[in-house]
């Protein structure tokens, strides 16, 4: 059954369609947890408000979790799933890259449109900022681009790479998340949080 | 003055429940698309036509624009993450205004001016565009999309992205706490 559009179930409009649909809950989801807020965000690199990881982590293995079983019953081939490709070079340098601008601007692409959406201009000017970099970018690509393309090791999947099973793998990682959770439950009241 | 709509406005929705429903969110548009959420891909996409409404020459004689149009067909507009995108600014927008959170303002700590934190906004907002262009996506669609379907590229994403926050956020401490 599912994917629906690779599966051509539904039509290229409607997908478009739905993605809107969709985005309107992500955007949702995102300013009711609060990563409309620069300072909630970066809370959780100084442990006073660890949101972030808490969204983030529980998002991610809901997901993994849902994929896991819709495909173990047969309602979803998990082989249209697109599976980012991993160019090892620049998934570090670009991470590396992006941390820097996220303890600097507080925002990442996502959140910076929820913070505009509902009138923070910091969050506006980080748009702005998120523009002149890819158009930065695409006008230096030249000089990156063996960069861009180094290391290339398809689609691998983390879990086949440590040689475990994707069920062992997800159980592993939500021990290891419940494990952070326990830690920024801590964290949050062991350090200051003021009214913001 | 009233301390309820000032309590009101500042309740966010449990982080875990938060969570679940991102999650869910992820998971419908595997489901539909077959593939996850992101962002920047959108703003890649409207860089993308700019250059192409200028130079209708770009793609032969830029190597980004050949590279773009190799990995996304026809009209870079019409694009899932475009409309996706477009549906965020709504979904944040009504979620602002049910919380009484609508307000045009700039964010920052009392420590520091808004001049600075805009500054640092823009500073940080070009990072972000540049890397998420090495990185292939941000933390939408990198890591978070990347980690959900399992990719050790999402992973290795997610990990420098944090990793280099958390390793320079002691230089950066003065604008935030």
């Amino acid at each position: 059954m599912g994917p629906l559009a690779p599966n051509e179930l539904i039509s290229e409009n409607t997908n478009f369609l739905l993605a809107f649909f969709i985005g309107i809950a992500f955007g949702f989801v995102l300013e009711s947890s609060g990563f409309s807020s620069s300072r909630k965000l970066a809370g959780i690199f100084y442990g006073y408000d660890t949101v972030v990881l808490k969204v983030f982590f529980t998002g991610a293995i809901t997901c993994m979790l849902g994929l896991l079983f819709m495909g173990l019953f047969g309602w979803i081939d998990l082989d249209l799933i697109y599976v980012n490709p991993t160019y090892l070079t620049s998934a570090i340098v670009g991470g590396i890259v992006m941390g820097a601008g996220f303890i600097m601007g507080g925002f990442c692409p996502g959140t910076s449109f929820c913070g505009a959406a509902i009138g923070k201009i910091d969050a506006m000017v980080f748009i702005g900022g998120l523009f002149l970099g890819i158009y930065g970018f695409a006008f230096t690509y030249g000089w990156w681009e063996k960069l861009y393309m180094a290391h290339y090791l398809g689609e691998p999947k983390v879990s086949t790479i440590l040689g475990l099973s994707d069920g062992l793998f997800g159980l592993l990682l939500i021990l290891a998340a419940l494990a952070m959770f326990v830690v920024a439950e801590w964290a949050e009241k062991k350090f200051p949080r003021e009214a913001y | 003055m009233s301390t309820s709509k000032e309590i009101r406005s500042k309740s966010y929705l449990n982080p875990y429940l938060g969570g679940v429903l991102l999650g869910l969110v992820l998971l419908s548009a595997n489901f539909i698309a077959g593939r996850g959420l992101g962002a920047s891909g959108a703003v890649k996409s409207v860089v993308a036509t700019s250059i192409k409404a200028v130079d209708k020459n770009a793609v032969n004689t830029m190597p980004f624009m050949a590279e773009y149009a190799e990995s996304h067909g026809g009209n870079p507009m019409k694009s899932w993450l475009v409309f996706e995108m477009l549906g965020v600014l709504v979904g944040g927008f009504i979620s602002g205004a049910l919380a009484g959170r609508l307000k045009l303002k700039v964010e920052h700590s009392p420590k520091i001016s808004s001049r600075r934190r805009l500054i640092f906004a823009l500073a940080g907002g070009i990072l972000f565009g540049f890397g998420s262009q090495l990185g292939r996506g941000c933390t939408s669609g990198a890591a978070l999309s990347g980690m959900a379907v399992l990719s050790l590229g999402g992973f290795i994403t997610m990990m420098a992205i944090f990793g280099t926050a958390y390793a320079l956020a002691f230089f950066f401490r003065k604008n935030w706490i």
